[in-house]
């Protein structure tokens, strides 16, 4: 386990790739998807006298 | 203007729905192919002879610069659809391309620079590769700069647009740079005439990465769209239909 975690002596420059990528494509997905519930949200609050 | 049926679906009243029923399949297929490429990339391909582990930055660099320019790509297309014909679909579509292709040309910049510096021993360099990457960066900050300067809509819309079919000049110096000049980036190991020079083991992952951050894009960019004609239509009559229980 530890041997996959060094990567070789590269893991100082590998995972901090992949963990970048996942944070970069979460956040991408996280935002709209929260947005568009915000939005919705506030069509109902109108919508409710 | 493009057949009946596009036409309709291009309408946002049908476009909105049509994107919803779309997205959990779309989600559901980029989760399973990146976690699978990830996963792939990491754990089962072999080191390379060469680079050793550190070639793995590729499963991320590769797939995010191929995104990096084909963001630009649909951006443009919708840039030139809305000029031409006026299609606000279009317009919202260029305007959702822009801040998702930053954030791919800012992953490919520094996952570069991650990898740049173990293998050519710096984090960066003025090659032309690099430099012309970095300029696409800086072309779509110019564009969510410029469409927020403007507050009417339809002019921010045709500005933004001009600047983008402008850009589209970029593209092929990107690709081609490693061609065009000696540089420190290796040359195209995918794009070759003679077909792919990456062993089988190392190709699937990386072909299954590129797949997974395309349909992650097509997913990524169809939410972004219905919250941009969520907006922009607040009032529109189909809207207000579909609210009501």
């Amino acid at each position: 386990m530890s041997e996959f975690l060094a990567m070789g002596g590269y893991g100082a420059y590998v995972w901090p790739s992949y963990a970048l990528a996942a944070l970069v494509l979460g956040l991408n997905a996280w935002l709209p998807w929260r947005r568009h519930r915000r939005l919705l949200r506030a069509r109902q609050a109108r919508n409710e006298p | 203007m493009f057949g009946p049926t596009l036409d309709r679906l291009a309408a946002p009243k049908f476009f909105y729905p049509f994107a919803g029923r779309l997205l959990p399949w779309l989600g559901t297929l980029a989760a399973a192919l990146l976690l699978l490429g990830a996963g792939w990339g990491l754990a089962l391909a072999p080191a390379d002879y060469q680079q050793g582990d550190s070639y793995r930055i590729m499963f991320i660099h590769v797939p995010a610069a191929w995104l990096s320019m084909l963001t630009y790509m649909v951006m443009a297309g919708g840039a030139f659809v809305f000029l031409v014909w006026r299609m606000k679909l279009a317009d919202m579509l260029a305007k959702c391309c822009a801040p998702l292709g930053a954030a791919f040309t800012a992953l490919t910049l520094i996952t570069g620079s991650l990898w740049g510096k173990p293998m050519w021993g710096t984090w960066w360099a003025w090659d032309a590769r690099l430099t012309s990457e970095l300029v696409l960066l800086f072309l779509y900050l110019g564009l969510i700069a410029l469409r927020g300067a403007i507050d009417e809509p339809q002019r921010a819309g045709r500005a933004t647009a001009l600047l983008a079919l402008v850009g589209v000049v970029n593209i092929p110096i990107i690709h081609f740079s490693v061609e065009w000049w000696n540089t420190l980036h290796q040359p195209a190991s995918l794009t070759r005439m003679d077909g792919p020079a990456i062993h089988p083991a190392m190709l699937t992952p990386l072909l299954l990465m590129i797949a997974g951050f395309t349909v992650y894009f097509a997913a990524v960019l169809l939410q972004r769209l219905r919250c941009e004609i969520l907006e922009r239509e607040r009032d529109a009559r189909w809207l207000v239909e579909l609210d009501a229980p």
